[in-house]
């Protein structure tokens, strides 16, 4: 029951295969078995949120699952935020517009996090303190996360107006 | 610009190209670097994929201060999947002591001028015999994953023999305290005295003193991503190629040389994408792991975990300062007197760049002409402490904004009007402060308006406003309060920085350089600065920066310095290299190079916009052979190498204000807003430098009321996790207004650049705690200490009311 | 950071996972949402022999709202109680209490019988089943039985559950009629973090303004969750204001008992306790209606 498995699950639209023994986690299966490397560890107890996917369009921390657990599964992570052509999501280019990130490491999390709060319809956007306690499962040192509020505003106001 | 010229200003000499004004310097240009960051294909050195890497994993000590008596690896070694396991025994004699690199970079000129003592204690990669602090890398266990390495950690038996630790500087300065290192004598590894002015003279005549304790506590660097080193070797040729998350590749690729005994040539270390520094550093990591990547003939990849980063990478700050001060009734603050310890734990890797960076920051922005520091670098069974964002400013800002604060409190004054009554006034710049800088050049501030920018920052804020705001809040049972911090940065420190400019046949360019950008934007603002100078698009520019094959001299990206010496040698390259371009054009077109342009890859004859040649073409004619079209006595190639050396540092500064509510009844502290006006001279490129402060601002928040690394009485660390060590969120970080003074180029490089990397974390300490004393009145609190957190300031709410009940 | 080896099992009903907790004893851990679990894993705190994953139980999961009645399964998530519909206007302490459980992602996977189950003295859950009349369902190789929240939780992280007994089903009495309030408030070093003290408050106030009916729950000043009595019988009968809220709060002081940590100190964490008692009840008694 601790041997390595074959795990099948769908990941940005295409189906892949990996094999993990069960302890090893769903951030280092995506990395390590699946090549995928955008996913981040960033602290390994499931703090920081730079290992952030979506499962079935669900934020989760990766490094707090195993592998295992998500056969059949349908998982979103950064590589798969950008359209087949390479035009970057709304949340994406706004990242880039409003100077969203720095360093970059922390970034995939956040993409993730933002993605599905916008596909929530960006409740209470308008709302500083609310967005930014919406925000605060993320952590990033580089950016004091002004640029990040304004990026995320500006995503949330391009889908408001359908562009 | 007004008034003499810096001393230090260079004079244009022969040799100096001419430069071109600006098309993109200075523009809010989108980062060339998003594009892969923002897709997850980026290559961080975890991302690297090597075929038959094996993985490392390191046993730490658990103990602040012990004897090894013995290590049994052979259970380790029987286990799973493992390859080696190695200690110190592995290495002796294979691997030379650990250089101190800035005990080796420290001018000779600063220690004629100030003599400072400076002990050497050598650290070993490996413990040997000791273990000095809990996480001090003990042994190394190699794996086919990192997953069975760290099963076989649990199985090396190491037999300590616990010591008494020393967990306090001051108790590591007592007669009869554990010494560290016997060698050393004491626990004073450092120390250093300088003397401005008559000191004593002014404390006899002046009408008022007053003397306190302030202390900084420790943090640690938290980038978010931790270190990491992947080090393939060819055994054929004894070659090794490190990927090393280091800001410092070169610095890495020496230490690997000298320890290993290789030639530099023999070894290529390359800094991949990184996820912030935040400080710099050798760590016995770097080297263990090509050490082992060698021994083994195989790839070896070791990745920290955060548990490992929070016990080991990048301690910073943990100062304690006790200050004396004189001053008049008018609060002129007369003379100061600072004799302050650094708790440095179990090593000091960087002898007293960070105690010397304190004393030169300590006066600031202010005309203090009195001052004698004396300082103590102690060793103590913690881990070592290294230059971090900031680097020993952050710490006598805290001193000096806390003492204005207190002489302002003394006499009744608004602690605003004592700066103004202190700032050094712009008709007196260039101002010198008569000590070297850790240069050994005396230091003489650049030019700048700081009660300008003083002024300015308090408009931004809207100082009036919130001050009736704040009168009608207190009488609501609110208490909100306002604070002012104020900085000076040495920036654009030496020794040199390079840059190899070079065009390739279909006329792109790419600009290698020693700078190792982890979020500064480099590969946008070094490409900015290229493209003015050489006369392309900065869609033309490819910057490569960080490894050591491509260009072979380099310092790395800290100290905010990389603007400044990067890019300073970018642009004079880039000029060069468009003198060389003019040159080779002039030969095909039959034209004389001054009758040419070159502008976005085109040169073409002024005038005759017909006779052109495209960028490409010149490259070409300029590729060796028979049929190269060279001026006579001119190189093939279209490459110009130049290393820049600033003739000291260029100082920045900035003023911060914020504004705080404090709940009293529970000591939350709650930040309404924070307004910083800076002067980093020349702006390469405006939303970078925004985006810096803010980072910064953010990280000074979290050293002013979260962020501390805590160690019980027996020197075992307490904050091992996120759980414990608070990095502060987005919720905790209020919406940041950033101005400029854009009327001070720097006079000391030619594209007026001053840095800004750090800046922003160096006032938030300072300006907080004054905000929350502000805030309080008439209870007279006093911050003596930062972090503070909710509990203690609740604690100094309750006793201040205690004190004028009963009194 | 990677967790110790184990052997994995991923029981599809729920006799199956008994049957292996039976089996395995105490070397067996369940993996419910694995908010708690796996970071314990990650740093070697635990290394059980199995983990019992819970994630592939069929009828575990649901949630209805059945008049005053709010049946939970316990693996619904966090986030699947917190998006109930009218939650937030029905009973705003359960949906306040329930939205501060860290973070979004967190609420994502973790649920609400592994957090009751957990027992964490500073958790939101056991506070909230204290306050609701909770109900919860522990099913074990007998059968089903039900345990009221009064006498579940024991003392840190430990629970009145067997060893080979899982949470299957939690039921909580909502307040109904008009005249109720109710709010949940914390403190805590950031927002999602574990809250340094905490407090649930409800209150039913008569047609003439005087309480009929409180709860008032603490958590992170105890060993668990507390349901304070002294403070409830303070206020039963009595007219809102701060004065009453002030002589409630003093009556939790005989029924917690904090800890001292990293974070705060017990001394600490009692005075905000009092301060936390004191604004939710005014809290709860403006959303009665009667401030």
């Amino acid at each position: 029951m601790a041997e390595r498995r074959r795990i099948t699950l769908r990941v940005n639209g295409r189906e892949l295969s990996g094999s993990a023994e069960p302890r090893m986690t769903l951030a280092d299966f995506l990395r390590d078995e699946l090549g995928l490397t955008g996913t981040h560890l960033g602290c390994e107890h499931g703090v920081c949120g730079a290992c952030t996917v979506l499962l079935d369009g669900r934020s989760v921390r990766s490094c707090l699952m195993f592998a295992v657990q998500v056969e059949g599964r349908e998982l979103t992570t950064v590589e798969g935020l950008a359209a087949p052509d390479g035009s970057l999501s709304p949340v994406q280019e706004a990242f880039s517009v409003h100077h969203a990130l720095q360093c970059g490491f922390c970034t995939p999390g956040f993409l993730i996090a933002v993605t599905e709060y916008l596909a929530e319809g960006a409740p209470g956007v308008d709302d500083e303190e609310a967005l930014r306690a919406r925000l605060s499962g993320n952590l990033c040192r580089c950016t004091g996360y002004q640029n990040i509020v304004a990026a995320v505003r500006e995503a949330a106001e391009r889908m408001r107006r359908g562009s | 610009m007004s008034g003499p010229a810096h001393p230090y200003a260079p004079a244009d000499g022969p040799g100096f190209p001419a430069l071109r004004s600006a098309t993109y310097v200075g523009q809010r240009l989108r980062r060339k670097e998003d594009a892969r960051l923002l897709t997850g294909r980026a290559t961080h050195v975890a991302d690297l994929r090597v075929p038959g890497v094996l993985h490392a994993a390191v046993l730490r000590s658990p103990f602040a201060h012990a004897r090894i008596a013995r290590i049994q690896r052979e259970p380790a070694k029987a286990a799973a999947g493992v390859v080696g396991v190695f200690t110190e025994r592995d290495l002796d004699g294979r691997v030379g002591p650990f250089v101190e690199a800035a005990r080796t970079e420290i001018s000779p000129l600063l220690k004629e001028k100030i003599g400072p003592t400076l002990k050497s204690c050598p650290m070993p990669v490996l413990a040997k015999d000791r273990v000095l602090w809990v996480g001090q890398p003990v042994a190394v266990v190699v794996a086919v994953d990192r997953y069975l390495a760290e099963d076989a950690l649990e199985l090396v038996q190491v037999d300590y023999e616990p010591l008494p630790a020393v967990n306090d500087p001051e108790d590591a300065l007592e007669p009869g305290a554990p010494v560290l290192h016997p060698e050393l004598g004491d626990n004073v590894q450092t120390s250093f005295t300088v003397s401005v002015g008559d000191v004593d003279g002014t404390f006899a005549r002046a009408e008022h003193r007053l003397s306190t304790r302030l202390v900084m506590g420790r943090t640690a660097a938290n980038a978010m991503e931790t270190r990491g080193v992947v080090a393939v070797p060819d055994p054929g040729r004894d070659e090794l190629t490190v990927w090393c998350a280091n800001a410092r590749p070169h610095l890495v690729r020496t230490f690997i040389c000298e320890m290993l005994g290789m030639p530099a040539d023999s070894v290529r270390v390359i800094g991949p994408d990184m996820g912030g520094s935040f400080g710099t550093g050798m760590f016995p990591e770097d080297v263990l792991i090509a050490f082992l990547a060698r021994e083994l003939g195989r790839p070896v990849r070791w990745i920290e975990d955060r548990r490992e980063n929070l016990a080991n990478t990048r301690h910073a700050r943990d100062q304690i300062h006790d200050v004396e001060v004189a001053f008049d009734g008018e609060g002129r603050i007369l003379a100061l007197k600072d004799r302050y310890l650094i708790d440095a734990g179990a090593y000091n890797n960087y002898a007293i760049t960070v105690s010397y960076n304190s004393a030169a920051h300590l006066r600031g922005q202010f005309a203090i002409d009195h001052m004698r520091v004396e300082a103590l670098s102690v060793l103590t069974n913690k881990a070592p402490v290294t230059p971090v964002r900031g680097a020993g400013r952050p710490e006598v800002v805290f001193v000096m904004d806390r003492i204005v604060d207190l002489v302002a409190a003394e006499l009744g004054l608004d602690p605003v009007e004592v700066r103004r009554r202190n700032l050094i006034r712009p008709e007196q710049m260039p101002y010198p402060m008569g000590m070297p800088y850790r240069d050994g050049v005396d230091i003489v501030y650049d030019r700048a308006d700081f009660p300008a920018q003083l002024e300015r920052a308090l408009e931004a804020f809207g100082y009036e406003e919130f001050r009736r705001e704040q009168a009608a809040a207190r009488r609501l049972g609110r208490r909100i309060g306002v604070g002012v911090s104020s900085y000076v940065e040495g920036s654009g420190y030496g020794p040199y920085e390079g840059a190899v400019v070079r065009v390739d046949p279909r006329g792109h360019v790419t600009v290698a350089t020693g700078a190792k950008p982890h979020g500064q934007s480099l590969e946008t603002t070094l490409a900015q600065i290229c493209a003015d100078q050489l006369g392309v698009t900065p869609d033309d520019v490819t910057v490569k920066a960080g490894d050591t094959a491509l260009i072979p001299h380099g310092i790395g990206t800290f100290a905010s310095r990389s603007a400044v010496t990067a890019g300073t040698a970018v642009g004079i390259a880039a000029a060069r290299l468009r003198e060389k371009v003019l040159a080779v054009a002039g030969e095909l077109l039959e034209t004389h190079p001054s009758d040419l342009e070159l502008d976005g890859g085109v040169v073409a004859a002024r005038g005759a916009p017909d006779r052109r040649v495209t960028l490409a073409e010149v490259a070409r004619a300029a590729t060796p052979g028979p049929r190269a079209k060279l001026p006579d006595g001119m190189e093939p190639g279209l490459e110009v190498v130049y290393y820049y050396v600033p003739p000291t540092v260029t100082f920045a500064s900035g003023t911060h204000v914020v504004g705080v509510e404090v709940d009293e009844e529970t000591g939350f502290v709650r930040l309404l807003k924070y307004v910083t006006t800076d002067d980093c001279g020349r702006m390469l490129n405006p939303t970078v430098v925004e985006g810096q402060v803010h980072g910064g601002v953010a990280h000074g928040i979290g050293n002013a009321l979260f962020e501390e690394i805590v160690y019980d009485g027996d020197a075992q660390l307490l904050t091992a996790t996120y759980m414990d060590y608070l990095l502060p969120t987005a919720s905790d970080v209020p919406p940041i207004a950033v101005g400029h003074q854009e009327e001070f180029p720097s006079e000391l490089n030619p594209f007026g650049i001053k840095g800004v990397g750090e800046g922003g974390a160096v006032s938030p300490p300072a300006a907080i705690a004054n905000a929350i004393v502000d805030a309080l009145r008439p209870l007279r609190i006093d911050i003596d200490r930062v972090p503070i957190g909710p509990e203690r300031l609740y604690r100094l709410i309750e006793e201040a009311r205690a004190a004028s009940e009963g009194g | 950071m990677k967790p110790p080896p184990f052997d994995y099992a991923r029981p599809e009903t729920v006799d199956e996972a008994v049957s292996l907790l039976a089996e395995h004893g105490e070397e067996a851990k369940l993996l419910a949402g694995g908010q708690s679990l796996v970071p314990l894993l990650a740093l070697r705190l635990a290394s059980p022999s199995v983990l019992v994953d819970l994630n592939g139980v069929r009828g575990l999961d649901h949630l209805r709202l059945e008049g005053d009645r709010l049946v939970i399964g316990a693996m619904a998530r966090h986030r699947d109680v917190e998006e109930l519909p009218e939650l937030r206007s029905r009973c705003p302490m359960l949906f306040e209490g329930v939205s501060l459980i860290g973070h979004v992602a967190i609420r994502n996977r973790g649920t609400v019988g592994g957090s009751l189950a957990h027992a964490d003295p500073a958790a939101e859950w056991p506070s909230l089943v204290l306050a609701l009349d909770g109900e919860i369902d522990a099913t074990g190789p007998k059968g089903v039985r039900t345990i009221p929240a009064g006498e579940f939780f024991d003392t840190y992280f430990t629970t009145a559950l067997a060893p080979d007994e899982i949470v299957s089903e939690i039921r909580l009495r909502l307040p109904s009629g008009a005249g109720v309030g109710s709010c949940f408030v914390e403190l805590a070093r950031r927002h999602g973090d574990f809250a340094l003290a905490g407090v649930g408050a409800l209150l039913g106030l008569d047609e003439g303004g005087s309480v009929s009916d409180a709860r008032v729950t603490l958590i992170g000043v105890r060993d668990r969750a507390v349901r304070s009595l002294g403070a409830e019988s303070v206020l039963r009968g009595a007219r809102p204001g701060e004065e009453l809220f002030a002589e409630a709060a003093e009556a939790v002081d005989k029924e917690i008992e904090p800890v001292s940590d990293i974070h705060a100190t017990s001394e600490y964490r009692r005075h905000l306790a009092k301060v936390l008692v004191r604004r939710a009840l005014a809290r709860a008694a403006e959303r009665a209606g009667g401030a």
